[in-house]
Parts: structure tokens; sequence; C-alpha cells
């Protein structure tokens, strides 16, 4: 479970998150959002690139904030970005080994757990194949093999759908939904595409312009009024 | 293909014939490996009988040039740190050796050690507030830190057998020179000396490149970010390779002390490092063998230039074009681009020697 409490974070004179006090609970989260609403800036709180004005996160009884960002990921913070970020340069391999050596995992398991890692995530190559020779549809799967190995507690996927075709977002859509089942872990999707998120997500949260406007189960806040006018962006009417 | 509940095991059974450990080994590994022991072989034993001792001495000075681009190559071309500063780097080595070599009698490759770890840690010390920097800033921070080194070194003097640390006698008529290993006093027996200590190094390096730092540093090199979402403590990292980078060049520094028997503060001119940039751009910082080049276009093309009596001006010129050229055509160097375009001309030539042949069933159509 993780607490967010009263989380601002302002970059000169824009307050991209603005108070925002949010429960995720077990299981898959979404957090949805018109463009510039914060939902990055949330994920670089938690991955420690962003320190906030003023709040609290507790995960799983911790302070996440206190922790070092390079330390989370030993903590068990795993995320994908936006932009993919598979490094080219290292194999597939590699790619999924440098998170298990460098999140304090037990060598012994690692080849085991790094392609069990590789074959959860559906990547039906040899894993010695070079990332830089990949598509993009199979570099997101690198990330996302990243984000599950190695007992991960909290799971951030950064619009790990965009630019993919349906038929390959659908096939996504089904390694997200048993990521919390394989790992245990809280896994927050944010996302554009509405069906992968009610699809993968029992509960999403809505920000718009930093503040959180709605959250609970996911077909409730999406038929929710203020998310609609945030969408359709009809002005605020507070 | 993206199917989770039918391929289970799929990459399981395809990586099941390989051992162990993160790096899965390639095939071409054996062939490379044998190239490189009879390139080597060739070098340390066929070069030195060949070459009259002018190039002799002009190969002793690639090994140390190829030396001075790996540490170069380990800092632009895996963390993307460009440094101006390399030749001060040298200097600091070829001090720390020539003082030891004067001031104690040990042995010469325990002095080579001793050089390199002292230049690791001034090196390191002194581009720690340039860690923060990078790009522009931070070539500018060491080009500064390069002259300023350069101004040290003039005032003071090299170390040339006197006394004290600065070991600077101007009254002394004879001046002794920096003394080589006794297994290595002629020209050609410390050309094969430097060789074997620049494959030492190069080996140092790769170790590194295949193995935990290398992998991190990839990581670092693409993305910051993704870097440290991973867990990579990337301040740890990018100082492990400015250090390792220090170190070798400061082992290149006692060996060039070595070879030069006399060290001149005109010899580190902080220019120079610029050149070392331009070559190591040119011979590729991405590949070992860029290394190499590097240091064959540092010290063989102007001594080649000089034998034909061809000004060193035209040197500077050339690497201006060579930089841009290559920038533009070959990003990743020339080591990388030459064996590309060996294998099209290859292919071309295959081409043509085959082209008669094709006409027969290309007519035919349904032929076999």
């Amino acid at each position: 479970m993780i607490e967010v409490g009263g989380l601002t974070v302002k970059f000169g004179g824009v307050t991209s998150l603005d108070n925002m006090s949010v429960t995720f609970d077990a299981g898959t989260c979404g957090l949805i959002g018109p463009n510039g609403a914060g939902k990055t800036t949330f994920f670089n709180v938690l991955s420690g690139f962003v320190r906030p004005a003023t709040g609290s996160v507790r995960a799983f009884g911790d302070d996440l904030l206190s922790i070092v960002h390079f330390r989370r990921a030993r903590w068990g913070v795993r995320r994908t970005f936006q932009t993919e970020q598979a490094i080219e340069e290292l194999s597939v391999f590699d790619n999924v080994a440098l998170v298990h050596e460098h999140a304090g995992q037990p060598r012994a398991s690692r080849r085991a757990d790094v392609l069990g890692a590789i074959s959860f995530v559906g990547l039906d190559i040899d894993p010695a194949s070079p990332v830089a020779t990949l598509g993009v549809a199979q570099r997101r799967l690198v990330e996302v093999a990243r984000a599950v190995v190695g007992r991960p507690r909290l799971v951030l996927l950064d619009e790990p759908a965009a630019g993919l075709p349906d038929a390959e977002t659908e096939s996504l859509a089904e390694v997200i939904r048993q990521i919390p089942a394989r790992t245990g872990a809280l896994t927050i999707l944010v996302d554009h595409d509405m069906s992968l998120v009610s699809g993968c997500c029992e509960t999403t949260a809505v920000l718009d312009f930093g503040k959180l406007i709605a959250a609970g189960p996911t077909a409730q806040v999406l038929r929710d009024e203020r998310v609609m006018r945030a969408y359709l962006g009809t002005a605020e009417v507070a | 293909m993206l199917d989770v509940a039918e391929s289970p095991d799929s990459a399981d059974s395809r990586a099941s014939g390989r051992q162990s450990g993160l790096r899965l080994p390639a095939r071409p590994t054996l062939i490379r490996a044998g190239v490189i022991v009879v390139l080597l072989v060739f070098v340390l034993l066929g070069l030195p009988q060949l070459l009259s001792l002018y190039y002799v001495d002009a190969m002793t000075q690639v090994a140390v040039y190829a030396m001075v681009a790996l540490g170069l190559g380990v800092l632009v071309g895996r963390v993307g740190l460009m440094s101006l500063g390399q030749v001060a780097v040298l200097a600091i080595g070829a001090w720390s050796a020539a003082r030891l070599l004067f001031g104690t009698g040990q042995p010469y490759p325990l002095v080579l050690l001793e050089a390199g770890l002292v230049t690791m840690i001034l090196g390191t010390v002194l581009l720690l507030p340039a860690l923060r920097l990078r790009g522009l800033y931070l070539a500018l921070i060491t080009l500064m830190l390069a002259g300023a080194v350069t101004v040290v070194l003039a005032t003071l003097n090299f170390p040339n057998g006197g006394r004290g640390f600065t070991g600077y006698n101007g009254n002394q008529t004879h001046i002794p020179p920096i003394r080589r290993p006794s297994i290595a006093t002629s020209d050609p027996a410390y050309f094969r000396y430097a060789v074997v200590v620049a494959v030492v190094m190069f080996a140092l390096v790769a170790v590194h490149i295949r193995t935990r730092p290398g992998r991190a540093w990839a990581a670092i090199r693409q993305s910051e970010p993704a870097a440290l979402a991973v867990g990579i403590n990337t301040t740890a990292y990018k100082l492990w390779a400015v250090a390792l980078a220090s170190f070798v060049t400061g082992v290149a520094g006692g060996v060039y002390a070595g070879a030069v028997h006399y060290l001149y503060s005109i010899d580190f001119a902080a220019y120079t490092s610029i050149t070392i940039l331009a070559v190591v751009l040119m011979g590729g910082a991405y590949n070992l063998w860029g290394a190499v080049v590097a240091g064959l276009l540092m010290q063989l093309l102007p001594a080649l230039l000089q034998n034909w009596g061809v000004s060193n001006d035209w040197l500077t010129i050339l690497f201006g074009i060579g930089v841009v050229q290559v920038l533009t055509t070959a990003p990743r160097g020339l080591a990388d681009q030459f064996p590309k375009d060996m294998a099209k001309l290859g292919k071309l030539l295959l081409g043509l020697v085959r082209r008669p042949v094709p006409a027969v069933p290309e007519t035919g159509g349904e032929t076999p």
C-alpha cells in the first residue's frame, strides 16, 4: 500500500503537483489525466528524480522519499519510461540482468530470474540479441521485463503502450494484468489508452493540472463528471 | 508472439546451452582471439626486425599514445565525458614515474604501477568537481586544467635527477637520463616492453567493459535516469571510469618517461589534448581498436610525414578535415567503419567476378 500525503512539486512558478493525497492499494492501479497533469512528475517523485516541496510518501510502511534515488531499485521500485529506455548497447539478457545485479539480488538465481522475466513478458527472441536490433514493441517488453525482475514491490509503468498497434497493446495488457499475481508488486499504470487502463486496473486516480480530481473503482471514476470535463477540456467549475 | 500463457520456456530453451555468468559468449570470440595473438606475435617479434630505429621509436610512441587514447576512450566512449585534459594526466604520470625512477631503485613494473596509482588518485581528485558538468563545460574545464598543469610544469621544470620533489638541478652539466628496465635498455627491446604494457592495459579495460562496470557505463551513457532507475550509483560508476582512465594514462606516462629519457614541459602542451581527442574520435571511441588507430594517427603519421619531408602543419589541417569527415560519415570511428567498408568492397569485387554466371538462370526462368 502506498500512502501519498499532501505532495506538492514546484518547478519555478509552475506547480506540477498540488497537494496530492491518495492511497494506492494492492493490485494494478491506473493513473490518468490530460497532458501536463503531473502523472510523470508523480512517477519522478517516486523514482527520486524530483524532490517535492512538501508532502510524504509511505510505501509499505517505509518513508520512500528518504531513500536516495539509486537505492530505490534495491528497495523495490521499478519503472518504465514514456520514451522507452532499453539500453541499446547491451543484449536483452544484460538489460534485464542490469536491474538484478544492481538491486542486490542473489547472484546464484540471476540466470533463472532474468530468463524467467524475459519469458514472462513473452519476448520470443534469443536473449543474447542486442537491443539495438529490436523494434519498438520488443524494446517496450524488455523494459517491462526489467520492471518485473528481482522482487519488485512497486512497479511504475509510464505509457507502456504508447506507439504500439492495437494487437500488441492487447498482449501487453495481458502481461500487465499478471504482474501483481506474479510478483506481488503494487503496479501503477499511466496511459492515455482508456481501454488499456479499464482493462488492467481495478482502481484509478485522475490528475488534472496537478490536482487529484477523482479516485476509486475504475468504472466509476471514468463516469465521473469532473473527469469527463477534464478530458473534454471544458473550463473548471470547481 | 506475446502470448504469455503458452510461451513460458522459449527463452529458457534457447539459452540452455550456455554455462553461467551474464555475458553470453559469442561465436567469433575464438577467431578474434586468434587474430589478436597472430598480430601480437608479429608486432613483438617481426616489427622491430623490419623497421629502422627511427620507426621503432615512433612505434614506441604509438604504444604510449594508444594507451592515452584507450583512457580517453573509456571517458568519451563509455560514460560520455569529453575531456580535454588528458595531456595533463599523462604529464602527472610521467612526472611520478620519473621521480620514482630517479629517487628509488624499484623495479620498473612496480614504478609503472605506482605512477598509475598516483595518477589515478590525482586525476580523479582533479576531475571530481568537473563530474557535475557535462559536454562543452566539462571539455572547457578540463582544457583549463591542462593549461594550469602546463604552467606548473613550465615553472617547476621536470625532474632531471636533482634532489627533492622537483628534482631539478640547473647547474648540472651532465644530466642523467631516465632509466629503462634492465631487460629493455635498447630501443627495440623497449618497444616490445611498451607493447606488452599496452596489451596489459587494453586487457584491463576490456575486462571492465565486459563485466559489471561496462554494463553500468552503457546504461549511464544512454540515459542517466534509466541507469538510476535500475539501481546504478551513477556518480560512483563515473568516478570509476575516471579512475580507470587516469590509471591507464598514468602508466602510459611512465612508459613515455623511459622512452624519451628526458622530460620537457614543452612535450605536454595543453593543445596536444585537443589533438588527442581528435584522433580518438577519428579512430573510434566506442571500440578498443579505435585506440590503436588513434595511436597510429597521433604518432606514426607525423613520423612518416617528417621522413617524407612534409611539414607537420599539414597534419593539423588533415586532422581537422578528418574529424569532420569521420563524424559526418562514420560517427563510430574508423575502427568501426573500416571492416564494414572492406566487407562492402569484398562483396563488390565478388559481384564483379561472378557477374557473367547468373546470366543463364535469369533467361531460363524455370530452370532449377
